[in-house]
C-alpha cells in the first residue's frame, strides 16, 4: 500500500481538530480538538518511522505523548479556574484582556 | 488486498467519523467519547505500523488518562452545557469551513505530489535492535536521553501548576462540631428532617412525605423541589398528571 495514505489520514484529522478549535465555543471541545491535531501529529511520525524504516519518528510521537498528557492537565486546570470565577465554560466569556 | 490495507481503511473510515463526530455533536461529553473512539482506532494503526508500544501507550494514556480527565472536568463543568449555536462573528462558521477545506486540499496535494512510493518498514530495524520496545529503549535512554531527563521537570511543573490552578482558599473558617449543634439546637428544628416519599405512594425525592396527620411535609423536600399547591391544599401528595 502507497504509504502516503497515511500522511494524508494525518493530514485530515489535523484539518478536522483545526476546524474544531476555529468553530466550537466551548473551551472543553476546543481543547479535545487541540488533542486530536496532537494526535494528528503522532499518526504522520509513526508512519513516517515505518516509511524510513528507523524508530526515531516513534521516539518522537512518544515525546508528544508526554507533552501533550503535561499539557492536558494543566489545560484543564486552567478551564476549571477560569468556571469556578466565571461560571462558563465559553471561550467568548473570558475577554478581560480584552478591555 | 492484504490485512495492513484492510486495517487501513477501516480504521482511517472510523477515525474520520469520530473526528467529524467531534466537532458537530452538540454536548461535550458526546464529543469526548467521539474523540476517545478516534483515539482507539489510531492506536490500532499504530500496531499495523509496527509500533506496538506506542499503540499501548495510546491506549492507555489517551483513551485511558487523558480523556477520563476530560470527561472528570465536564462532570465538574456541568454535564449538559451545551454549545450555544449563536454565531459570535457573522459568517465565522463559513469562512472556517471553507479555510478547512482550502488547508485540507493543499496539504493533502503537497503530501500525494511529494511523498513516498513505498515503506522500508521496520523488520530490519526490528532484527538489528531485538524487537521494537527494545530499539526504543535504546533511543530513549541512548540518544534523547537528555530530552527523556528534561520530560521529568516538564511533569513536575505541570503537577504544581495544576495543583496551584486548581486550589482554592476557603473563605470562612471550618465550622467545629460544638458550632454545628449550637445552629442545631438553636433552629427550632433540632431532629433530622423526614425525608421525601415517607408513606407516600412514590419514594421519587420530588414527592413530600406525608407526616401523621396527613398533611405533605415541605421541609421533606430538597430545596430544589417544592410541592405543588395542589398537594399541599390537598393534603396529599399523590402525582397528580
Amino acid at each position: 500500500m502507497n504509504p502516503n495514505n497515511y500522511l494524508v489520514l494525518a493530514g485530515i484529522l489535523f484539518t478536522i481538530g483545526a476546524l474544531g478549535v476555529l468553530v466550537r465555543r466551548n473551551a472543553i471541545i476546543v481543547f479535545m480538538s487541540v488533542e486530536l491535531m496532537l494526535n494528528a501529529a503522532n499518526l504522520a511520525f509513526v508512519a513516517a518511522s515505518h516509511i524510513t524504516g528507523t524508530l526515531d519518528g516513534q521516539a518522537a510521537a512518544f515525546y508528544v505523548m508526554v507533552v501533550a498528557a503535561a499539557e492536558v492537565v494543566v489545560g484543564l486546570a486552567i478551564i476549571v479556574s477560569i468556571f469556578r470565577t466565571r461560571r462558563t465554560a465559553s471561550i467568548d466569556e473570558a475577554s478581560l484582556l480584552k478591555y | 488486498m492484504n490485512g495492513e490495507v484492510i486495517i487501513f481503511w477501516v480504521t482511517a473510515i472510523f477515525a474520520v467519523v469520530g473526528a467529524v463526530g467531534m466537532v458537530v455533536s452538540r454536548k461535550a461529553v458526546h464529543s469526548a467519547l467521539w474523540v476517545a473512539f478516534t483515539m482507539v482506532n489510531l492506536a490500532i494503526l499504530y500496531f499495523s505500523l509496527g509500533a506496538p508500544f506506542l499503540g499501548t501507550t495510546q491506549i492507555v494514556v489517551y483513551t485511558g488518562a487523558v480523556m477520563m480527565l476530560f470527561l472528570f472536568v465536564l462532570m465538574i463543568v456541568g454535564v449538559d452545557s451545551s454549545d450555544s449555536l449563536l454565531e459570535t462573528i457573522k459568517g465565522q462558521r463559513l469562512v472556517a469551513i471553507i479555510l478547512a477545506f482550502a488547508f485540507g486540499s493543499v496539504l493533502t496535494s503537497a503530501i500525494t505530489s511529494t511523498g513516498f512510493t513505498s515503506a522500508t518498514g521496520l523488520a530490519q530495524s526490528n532484527e538489528a535492535t531485538g524487537g521494537n520496545i527494545e530499539g526504543l529503549a535504546d533511543l530513549i535512554f541512548g540518544r534523547y536521553l537528555l530530552a527523556f531527563e528534561v520530560t521529568s521537570a516538564l511533569l513536575i511543573t505541570a503537577a504544581v501548576g495544576a495543583m496551584v490552578l486548581a486550589h482554592n482558599e476557603r473563605w470562612a473558617p471550618r465550622k467545629t462540631q460544638a458550632q454545628l449543634q449550637r445552629e442545631r439546637t438553636l433552629s427550632g428544628h433540632p431532629t433530622p428532617l423526614p425525608n421525601p416519599g415517607v408513606l407516600a405512594l412514590h419514594n421519587s425525592v420530588d414527592t413530600p412525605a406525608l407526616l401523621p396527620d396527613g398533611t405533605a411535609s415541605q421541609e421533606s423536600l430538597p430545596t430544589a423541589f417544592k410541592a405543588t399547591p395542589q398537594q399541599i391544599e390537598d393534603g396529599t401528595n399523590e402525582v397528580t398528571s
